[in-house]
């Protein structure tokens, strides 16, 4: 009796991108955005000055910060890359930022829907607004840069230094309210004495661990799919060259002339077996 | 409630994203990982 290698290697791993550590995760930010909604949306009070519209801020303080995380991690995945050469950080540094970009959209569409009712305009071209839609469009160009076709290995070098280059404006977006006057305010949670109430203080807090723990749920499961999305790419190569193999060895060889540059390729020059490093 | 026109909309806009991008990441990765062997799709 014999077993399938592949049944015995791992036949009962289930379909998709799962696991038990990302269920658990799963489950306790769905409490987290309840606890959120209820804290933001009914149990905090309005604020003085900005009224009921600060609970746009339980969204947009922890979307931006979230955001500004993932480009740290995109920026200290591409360094991991251009010292290591591993896939992983390559992976991690592209998963990142496809998130980061979503927050960094999600911010800037908070901070129109806060502006108007608070600033009376949905935008204006103040620095860090500005800086901060620079970076939207800095990281949807690194997201470009990793699509154009190529030899995996130089477009994964391509894409870590354009990452580098697009986080220079992460620490200008941060410091643009303190280097420039802005109608945007300057720190406020970050400060040894934040002037918030407790319960908006909560409220906030609440929201960074809720997108946090969003983040780090997402950032799993778009690894992973980044990592099969390579191993489907790896198996169509495989295929290919298989059935190029097959193509050469059914064409006869012709006795008069077998070093006619017209020729087919000979099988034994296409290579018959790929590794990691040759992607 | 003052502005609830914004503050629904903001809260609509960012969980529709997040429940949006994550319905996508879950069916593209559902879908590559048939194609897959079962010991290439085993996560920790």
């Amino acid at each position: 009796m014999t077993t399938d290698p592949q049944t015995a290697a791992g036949g009962d791993a289930p379909v998709g991108t799962g696991s038990p550590f990302t269920r658990v995760l799963g489950i306790l930010c769905l409490v987290g955005i309840a606890a959120l909604l209820a804290f933001g949306l009914v149990w905090s009070a309005p604020d003085v000055v900005q009224s009921d519209s600060v609970r746009i801020m339980y969204l947009h303080v922890p979307v931006a910060i979230v955001a500004f995380l993932a480009f740290a991690v995109t920026a200290f995945g591409s360094v991991m890359y251009l010292w290591r050469k591993s896939q992983f950080w390559d992976l991690t540094a592209g998963a990142s930022a496809e998130i980061g970009v979503m927050f960094t959209a999600l911010t800037l569409l908070t901070g129109m829907l806060w502006g108007r009712p608070t600033w009376g305009v949905f935008w204006v071209w103040d620095a860090r607004l500005t800086t901060t839609a620079l970076l939207l469009v800095l990281f949807l160009g690194y997201l470009a840069v990793r699509r154009i076709p190529g030899d995996p290995d130089v477009v994964a070098k391509r894409a870590a230094i354009a990452g580098l280059i697009a986080f220079i404006d992460v620490p200008i977006v941060h410091y643009s309210t303190v280097w420039w006057r802005t109608l945007h305010q300057g720190p406020t949670i970050t400060r040894l004495d934040p002037q918030i109430d407790g319960l908006m203080l909560f409220s906030l807090m609440l929201g960074m661990v809720v997108f946090l723990g969003v983040y780090l749920w997402l950032l799993v499961h778009r690894f992973r799919v980044a990592y099969l999305e390579s191993q489907v790419d790896d198996l169509g190569l495989d295929v290919a060259l298989a059935e190029r193999r097959a193509e050469g060895s059914a064409l006869p060889t012709s006795p008069t002339s077998p070093t006619s540059p017209t020729s087919p390729t000979p099988p034994e020059a296409a290579p018959l077996v790929t590794t990691g490093d040759e992607r | 409630m003052t502005d609830a026109g914004y503050i629904a909309a903001s809260y609509v806009a960012v969980f529709a994203s997040i429940i949006g991008y994550t319905a996508w990441v879950l069916v593209r990765g559902r879908r590559l990982s048939r194609q897959v062997a079962p010991e290439d799709r085993r996560w920790l």
